[in-house]
């Protein structure tokens, strides 16, 4: 048994190189897509709350009610998008989807205020979608409570409006409280991987169903050097289309890349072989094509979902959380977030590096051993 | 196009499905324990946030403060900052998601005017963190009343009286399983059919088929037919195990989820076969399919972000994938009860895309046979 001699590697490579290359189609979804990709997740994965679908009912019609439904519009979070003075037009405006938020105002709303009666106003929120119905809820009562402390200063009882806690909340990392700035460093990394699984994954499969994987074996190559093979050409595009998604990430939605694009690179290259290695792996335990593509399927949603690129790992039930360590997505979001908005360097990400070093350790070396037993 | 043919068809494939056991196994089994799987994994509820305290003034009504965070459920106190700048490290380690700073002179201030308090947030992830300062608002305001309420009999002026409609508690839970659902089933049934007659292409078997009296409308016909119904299978299954097993609501009509399934599963298993068809690989088809299917369902769909929340063009371009409609009927008919008055549009627009992918599917196949 010896070890790969370079220039074995050197001819598998070139012949993986051309066989990558040759079709146009190919190169289409190697280069293009992650870019088409980005372009278009980076505008999707905006959670942010702004101009909510807003529908009223103002039963009240007065000076008041107007000035309420103004104060709610001005924070720039509501949208009125329909108006009515019939309760039974809510249902219907909230069952079709046309809005997501309504705002019910009592006959009386006006004279209530004037007269100091405790007012009431009735928010209906949309709960289907319960993030959003949280978090709008939330932005509503504290409209409906500013205006009615005003409306309480104005009638005189200054000193009561006044007291009590003024919370005051300050965002660090990210003061805007974007939700692109968090979301567009993982769809980085998810595109990468897809790319990185796309590419290996029915790699040896394809060989082995339409013959070529013979002749292949009757060349002198080892396993480990039709591995290497395999793998160095993957790992250049994959760096390709990072470093072509990271551009576009920090050149188009400006997103701020705090921390140093040398341990991005770093990271970025430990995770690509950690992705193909997989891919290699499923390819190498598949037996046809559909049953590698079955397989990659079957492990790309869970390892997307519990990677934390949906919502965060901590939320997740115990067990979960523990599955989670052998998800290599879940430590390279980690490391892309906290190098881009939080400026961290190698120094305080080393658990990730060395998790994602060794399940591509571990990947590689599986597979290289399990296509050994499969063709002998 | 004969009735009989597309039978022999549909016999046929489901036959080669039959034979190749781990695929159909795959095929019946992946949406079920994905779904279990993410039914349990996902939840968007924010209730267990990381606070580290730095409290200055320490004073019992300083303590009640941090009380009122804990007893709120939305908070466990995982740290006490012995100085202000000590936040910057337990945000930056990602100890703590945030930090309640409450500065010397509070307790005095509360019974004056305004009590300045402060929330220190990790804002990287925007989520999260706005939940987290709704929470924290919330809270103050409360204690705020209790506190000011204590002294002095003084009613708010104005009550806000809110609600959430169809998911009342706002539990993730109601939400996720039937996007879910739309989610799995969409990936699923592209990547089932962009195999097929691809397949057959690299086998050779096609020309043994085209020379049979079959029409090409009839094979693809009959090649989508056993999809269908595993599709049909899958979404049933999946309705069982959301109610049953997840106590999600389920107050639409049965029958009209099955119908709406149907016409989204030949759009969705037509747009696979066109690739099929078009690319005449397997490794191709796939590519394709998932980077066309994968990332858009997960992303484009409405299932997490909202579309209305999207630029005009990428709202113009969700229109072209199906998993768009089915999450917003999936969601419709479980939690919102809603009938075929509401969900018209989106029958319309899955009924042309399914009638588009199985026209073009038919197109292509004729130009390269003939």
């Amino acid at each position: 048994m010896r070890g790969p001699s370079p220039r074995h590697v050197a001819e598998m490579v070139r012949k993986e190189r051309r066989q990558l290359l040759r079709d146009p189609r190919t190169r289409l979804i190697m280069f293009v897509a992650p870019v088409l990709q980005l372009l278009m997740f980076g505008y999707a994965v905006n959670t942010d709350i702004r101009d909510t679908a807003t529908f009223v009912v103002d039963h009240d019609a007065s000076a008041s009610s107007r000035r309420l439904v103004e104060a709610f519009t001005t924070t720039g979070r509501f949208e009125v998008v329909g108006r009515s003075s019939r309760s039974a037009d809510i249902p219907s405006a909230l069952d079709r989807g046309s809005a997501v938020v309504a705002i019910e105002i009592p006959a009386g709303f006006a004279a209530d205020l004037a007269a100091s009666r405790p007012a009431r106003v009735q928010i209906i929120v949309d709960g289907t979608h319960s993030n959003t119905a949280t978090v709008a809820l939330g932005y509503a009562t504290r409209v409906v409570q500013a205006f009615g402390r005003e409306q309480g200063r104005a009638g005189g009882d200054a000193r009561v409006a006044l007291r009590g806690i003024d919370l005051r909340s300050r965002a660090w990392f990210n003061p805007g409280l974007e939700s692109r700035v968090y979301n567009v460093p993982a769809v980085i990394g998810i595109v990468v991987l897809l790319m990185c699984l796309l590419l290996t994954a029915l790699a040896v499969a394809r060989e082995r169903e339409i013959g070529t994987l013979e002749q292949l074996m009757v060349t002198p190559l080892t396993p480990a050097e039709l591995m290497l093979g395999k793998t160095i050409p993957v790992a250049i595009v994959g760096m390709i289309d990072l470093v072509l998604v990271t551009a576009v990430a920090v050149l188009w939605f400006d997103v701020p890349l705090r921390g140093s694009v040398l341990a991005l690179l770093v990271a970025a290259l430990i995770y690509i072989l950690a992705g193909l290695s997989l891919g290699l792996l499923i390819s190498t335990v598949s037996r046809s094509q559909q049953e590698a593509f079955m397989t990659m399927f079957l492990f790309i949603l869970p390892a997307v979902i519990l990677g934390g690129f949906l919502f965060p790992v901590e939320t997740m039930p115990a067990p979960f959380r523990w599955l989670s360590v052998l998800d290599p997505v879940r430590h390279f979001l980690h490391v892309v977030r906290a190098i881009f908005l939080k400026g961290e360097g190698i120094a305080g990400l080393w658990p990730q590096y060395v998790g994602l070093l060794a399940m591509a350790i571990c990947a590689l070396a599986f597979s290289v051993l399990r296509f050994r037993k499969t063709v002998v | 196009m004969t009735f009989g043919r597309t039978l022999a068809i549909a016999r046929k494939e489901a036959l080669q499905l039959r034979r190749d056991p781990r695929s159909l196994t795959l095929g019946f089994l992946i949406p079920p324990f994905l779904i279990v799987f993410f039914g349990y994994a996902i939840t968007f509820d924010v209730d267990d946030i990381r606070l580290a305290v730095w409290d200055a003034d320490r004073t019992q009504a300083s303590a009640r403060l941090v009380d009122a965070f804990v007893a709120s459920g939305y908070f466990r106190v995982v740290d006490r900052l012995e100085r202000y700048p000590d936040a910057t490290e337990a945000l930056q380690s990602g100890d703590a998601l945030a930090v309640l700073a409450i500065p010397r002179g509070y307790a005095r201030d509360l019974a004056a005017g305004p009590s300045p308090v402060q929330l220190l947030v990790d804002g990287s992830d925007a989520n999260t963190a706005t939940i987290a300062i709704e929470y924290a608002q919330g809270i103050a305001s409360a204690h705020s009343r209790r506190v000011t309420l204590a002294e002095r009999d003084a009613r708010p002026t104005l009550v806000p009286d809110s609600r959430a409609w169809y998911n009342p508690s706002l539990d993730s839970r109601n939400m996720v399983v039937p996007g879910l659902v739309a989610v799995i089933i969409s990936i699923l049934a592209a990547l089932l059919t962009a195999l097929t007659i691809a397949r057959e292409w690299e086998r050779g078997t096609m020309e043994q088929l085209v020379s049979t009296p079959v029409t090409r409308l009839e094979i693809v016909a009959g090649k989508l037919a056993p999809y269908l119904a595993i599709g049909l299978f899958d979404v049933l299954l999946a309705v069982g195990i959301g109610t049953l097993l997840f106590d999600v609501p389920f107050r639409g009509s049965l029958l009209l989820l099955l119908a709406m399934t149907s016409v989204f599963l030949l759009a969705a298993l037509g747009f696979g076969m066109f690739l099929s068809a078009a690319l005449k690989s397997q490794v191709l088809a796939t590519q394709f399919a998932i980077v066309a299917t994968y990332l858009p369902a997960l992303l484009l769909s409405g299932f997490i972000f909202a579309i209305a929340n999207m630029p005009r063009v990428l709202q113009l371009a969700t229109y072209l994938f199906p998993a768009r409609y089915y999450v917003t009927v999936t969601k419709a008919i479980f939690l919102k009860g809603v009938g075929i008055e509401v969900l018209w549009p989106q029958a319309l627009l899955l009924s042309a895309l399914a009638s588009l992918a199985i026209a073009a599917t038919v197109a292509v196949f004729r130009k390269e046979v003939a």
